[in-house]
């Protein structure tokens, strides 16, 4: 008997209470409904809230979603800055990638990408390697566009036949090998 | 009888309905400026045509890399992607938004607050300030239209300071003289020689000019050379 009480205890926590529960249990139902109508760009990594006010530097070794005010620093080592669509970010920014839909001012190096939404305002000068903008997004600033060529495997060393001769300088040498590192 | 002929006529209009838009022909080289085209700007849809201005434009700067163009047509994925593809760095200001916004252009007369000496000097110094002689290349559109004589002035002034000797501007004049309101575009770069221009609605011209009043205009400038659009655009390439 008591056993069989225990089992409906364990049963009726684990469904979601329902509306008229919550009424009766007196909390309030915006709590419920913000934490279902988390923004898309925060799942899985961290969030600072609309209603959060930050300033300084802010670091992040995961996904990083900005729906607040920001000023100073942000730098996500490997990882996506997301400026939400209440965020406003003062502040220069280093990511992998940055998707902007709120205002940005500052200025932004996005290793990967940068994403400028539709409603988006940015004021800052931009270096990444790519970049989306839609129509309808402010932008003022500067746009650099690094391009990461990639490293070609060195050819491989011809075979020795014989005896080797060696001609010409070293620096020659490396050259005809092709150099890892071409000067500009 | 009449009845009969009445419903077929009826059926004829309204069964057949309006005829479907038609879209301008494109050569191989791309697409071309149609005279259906041209129509499709009364009517408010985007069209493509191609552009000697923005071909010279690009002939002076596609051999060389790492220049600095300026584009005063605001961000756009085209621009930006076709300029930073030759190589080239981009900085983009959205010109005629940040002069409605500067001088307040929702009032009765919208060129007021241009004839304001301590707005123009704020106004520039927001959107133009860079050092003498850093841009290689400036695409300026139809951006000064639509500017009061003393702001005007002080543009040219300011776009002088920041071109090096040698560089392009891309500048379009409205052909039509006359007019009270002329329409705006947003430019987008199809190819080094292909616009694709889409309305901004109409919008009240500061000053009208002929080519006398363009050359008088950029009388610090080297040359100035048109090329005249069908769409009564002139296109003028000034050189610095």
């Amino acid at each position: 008997m008591w056993k069989r009480r225990e089992e409906d205890h364990s049963q009726r926590q684990a469904t979601p209470p329902t509306s008229a529960e919550l009424a009766r249990e007196g909390i309030p139902m915006s709590t419920i409904a913000a934490r279902n109508t988390e923004p898309e760009g925060a799942r899985g990594g961290a969030l600072i809230g609309k209603s959060v006010v930050m300033k300084g530097q802010v670091y992040s070794r995961e996904d990083l979603y900005i729906d607040g005010e920001v000023e100073g620093t942000v730098e996500l080592q490997e990882h996506r800055l997301t400026i939400g669509p209440n965020g406003k970010v003062q502040a220069g920014i280093k990511a992998r990638e940055v998707v902007v839909i709120g205002t940005v001012h500052g200025n932004i190096e996005a290793a990967d990408k940068i994403d400028i939404r539709k409603d988006a305002k940015l004021v800052g000068d931009i270096r990444t390697s790519r970049i989306v903008i839609e129509d309808g997004a402010y932008f003022k600033g500067s746009i650099d566009i690094s391009r990461t060529e990639v490293s070609k495997p060195a050819a491989p060393a011809p075979k020795p036949q014989g005896a080797a001769v060696t001609t010409g300088t070293p620096q020659q040498q490396t050259l005809a090998t092709g150099s890892a590192n071409p000067k500009p | 009888m009449t009845t009969l002929l009445l419903k077929e006529r009826l059926k004829k209009i309204f069964v057949g309905g309006p005829a479907a838009p038609e879209r301008p022909a494109a050569s191989p080289r791309g697409p071309i400026v149609s005279s259906r085209s041209v129509r499709a700007t009364e009517s408010g849809t985007s069209y493509s045509r191609h552009s000697h201005g923005l071909e010279q434009f690009f002939s002076h700067i596609q051999s060389d890399q790492n220049l600095w163009i300026l584009d005063l047509a605001g961000a756009s994925q085209a621009n930006v992607g076709f300029i930073t593809s030759l190589g080239h760095r981009l900085y983009s200001v959205d010109f005629l938004r940040t002069l409605d916004t500067t001088f307040d252009a929702t009032g009765d007369d919208p060129l007021a607050g241009q004839f304001d000496a301590r707005r123009i000097g704020r106004f520039l110094d927001e959107n133009l300030d860079f050092e003498d002689r850093f841009f290689d290349g400036a695409m300026v559109w139809d951006c000064l239209e639509f500017l009061a004589p003393p702001l005007l002035k002080e543009t040219i002034d300011r776009l002088h300071r920041i071109t090096k000797p040698g560089a392009n501007l891309l500048a379009f004049f409205h052909a039509e003289e006359k007019a009270v309101s002329i329409p705006s575009y947003n430019y987008r770069i199809g190819d080094a020689g292909t616009l694709l221009l889409t309305p901004r609605g109409p919008r009240r011209a500061a000053q009208h000019f002929n080519n006398r009043a363009i050359e008088k205009m950029f009388h610090q400038f080297r040359s100035v050379k048109f090329f005249l659009a069908r769409d009564h655009l002139r296109e003028v390439i000034i050189t610095r």
